[in-house]
């Protein structure tokens, strides 16, 4: 097991390495000297060199490169070209919103797929099990951000629930907070709630089908106690390879849901940055992101290396 | 032999789109540039079998335009995939084993930590919006789902007799790649080829809702569900008519690759993350 985490921290660090040089060089590609942008075309030349000192772009792109990334690893995302203040302070203003939905959404994700799963592989080919598939048929088609619109409709505008939305902050309390965060979450959370149910049945499904199971039943459990003691815990080890991956598209996909419902979290972060041609805090946002996902699946391969010895050896 | 339900319905639903799509180019009901603001926000009714949007521009004609821009973007992000994926693939499995192939397989691991909407915002930030951004974006998104894919069923031929046999008659490896395992595998490269499409169309109607794919005055059905937003209290139909057809048309798609699994091969697997 050492060995193993070793290997895969080894290869965690590369990847972070890799893709924040991948990162670097697409924005470092962009036209145009985003010190003339921001003064404007009557700019005078000296001021136009003052603002690039000042930002940090008369180093060389390796100097930038080292800087940015030394500068991440101490917390330090650099300051904003368009706000002037520290990215770090705006990232983390936004994240309090963004990681909690995304939380929030996996669990709903979770809430909803595993009873599903269990029940339509408990009653595969019957009715129940035809209705779950239908339904989540129906739940991997439907656009999230669509949905959402939907969900705004009928519990902001018609039932007048929950509003239609804006974010009050976690300062006034829990609930305000997560009141804001349970339709976008909902609305995040359906369409990957169907892949993940299918996933659950079909695991379950071949667990099934296992020599262990048949001994289950041999010994006198009935199928019912077979699936529950022996082949729900086997079939989450496919099951939780898709929820590390799944926790990438809540994220992204947040960002999407975020334009819908008004949060002030990481998505309008980055398209206000885009806008503003404030590449430093596209850079930055966009890495945090990637970090988040390489992290997250690190985390899900050592977890079940832990959980299953053989898969340590394999790589 | 009979052909699987989801097959026929799926494919029905397709054509559907499909043939909307090429109805488009020689003729829509309305022409969508022609603006008419006192027939706006009508409902469905026999003059505009969709209803009007806030511009009194043709509903229906508008979907019709829109199917073109998504097939469009879909299908060429699949090409890309599968056009860079499929060799990169087969190149990993047949030097199995190989730094080559270590440096495949970590790239793809590396592609997948960006989510194709954070693919998108990059180019974006780079170059400006457009369709052109979507195709890239979703196509970079594709080849390790398409490399992944190829290489796991191509190892599972190389220890096959026949390819052994090939190889004892002195094909090269690249050869016999080309001959004997592509065609092997393309079966259940046609399969998540239409999950793929599905995939894209869903992620173009994402990124032109959000302004980062196609642009006015090309209509797509992700832009037409941004413009409906704050009228689908007033006017629901404009919100509900271009969300049902995304619905549909990613439906059709999913039941005619799962159609096709069971036609093709009832074995193979389709990867649906």
């Amino acid at each position: 097991m050492i060995r193993y985490t070793i290997g895969r921290v080894t290869s965690l660090f590369l990847s972070l390495v890799v893709a924040s040089m991948v990162i670097f060089a697409v924005v470092e590609v962009v036209p145009g000297d985003p010190a003339a942008y921001m003064l404007g075309v009557n700019a005078r030349p000296d001021t136009i060199a003052a603002l690039r000192t000042e930002l940090g772009l008369d180093m060389s792109p390796p100097e930038r490169y080292l800087s940015w990334t030394s500068g991440m690893l101490r917390g330090d995302f650099g300051t904003s070209y368009t706000y002037r203040t520290p990215v770090t302070r705006m990232i983390l203003d936004r994240i309090v919103v963004s990681l909690p939905l995304a939380i929030l959404a996996l669990a709903l994700t979770v809430a909803i797929a595993f009873p599903a799963g269990i029940y339509a592989a408990s009653r595969r080919g019957k009715l129940g099990d035809m209705g779950v598939m239908g339904a989540t048929q129906l739940g991997v088609a439907v656009p999230n951000f669509w949905f959402a619109m939907i969900l705004v409709l009928i519990f902001a505008v018609k039932l007048r629930w929950v509003s239609a939305g804006g974010f009050p902050g976690w300062g006034n309390g829990v609930w305000p907070g997560l009141k804001a965060l349970i339709l976008p979450a909902i609305a995040l959370a359906l369409p990957q709630a169907a892949i993940l149910a299918r996933v659950m049945r079909s695991s379950l499904l071949d667990m099934l089908g296992e020599d262990f199971i048949r001994t289950a039943r041999a010994k006198g459990l009935t199928r019912r106690q077979a699936l529950w003691r022996h082949a729900v815990r086997n079939a989450l080890i496919p099951v939780l390879t898709i929820i590390g991956l799944q926790f990438s598209f809540l994220l992204a996909g947040g960002i999407v849901i975020e334009q819908i419902f008004f949060l002030p979290g990481l998505g309008r972060l980055i398209f206000q940055a885009i806008s503003a041609r404030d590449l430093i805090v596209v850079e930055s946002v966009v890495m945090l992101l990637v970090a988040l996902v390489i992290i997250v699946n690190f985390a899900v391969d050592l977890a079940y290396a832990a959980v299953d010895p053989r898969l340590r050896v394999r790589a | 032999m009979r052909l699987p339900r989801s097959l026929i319905l799926g494919a029905l639903l397709t054509a559907l789109f499909l043939g909307g799509a090429l109805l488009s180019f020689l003729w829509t009901p309305y022409d969508i540039e022609l603006l008419s603001i006192p027939s706006r926000l009508q409902p469905p009714g026999a003059a505009h079998w969709l209803g009007t949007d806030q511009l009194g521009r043709d509903i229906l004609s508008m979907i019709m335009m829109g199917a073109r821009t998504s097939i469009a973007v879909a299908l060429l992000a699949v090409g890309i995939g599968m056009g860079l994926g499929i060799p990169l693939g087969l190149t990993a499995a047949a030097r199995r084993g190989s730094l080559l192939d270590e440096v495949i397989m970590r790239g793809n691991d590396l592609i997948f930590a960006f989510p194709s909407l954070v693919i998108a915002i990059l180019i974006t930030a780079v170059f400006g919006a457009g369709a052109m951004n979507a195709i890239i974006a979703i196509g970079i998104f594709n080849i390790p789902v398409f490399a992944r894919l190829t290489r796991g069923a191509a190892l599972s031929y190389w220890s096959r007799d026949f390819i052994l046999a090939a190889r004892v008659a002195g094909k090269s490896p690249a050869r016999i790649s080309v001959e004997h395992i592509l065609p092997n595998i393309a079966n259940l490269m046609i399969v998540q080829g239409t999950i793929q499409f599905s995939l894209g169309i869903l992620a173009e109607a994402a990124l032109s809702y959000i302004g980062l794919g196609a642009q006015p005055p090309t209509a797509s059905w992700g832009r037409m569900l941004a413009d409906a937003q704050t009228l689908a209290s007033i006017a629901p139909h404009v919100a509900l008519v271009p969300g049902l057809a995304i619905v549909l048309m990613v439906l059709g798609l999913n039941l005619m690759g799962d159609g096709l699994r069971d036609l093709l091969d009832p074995r193979i697997r389709v990867d649906r993350t």
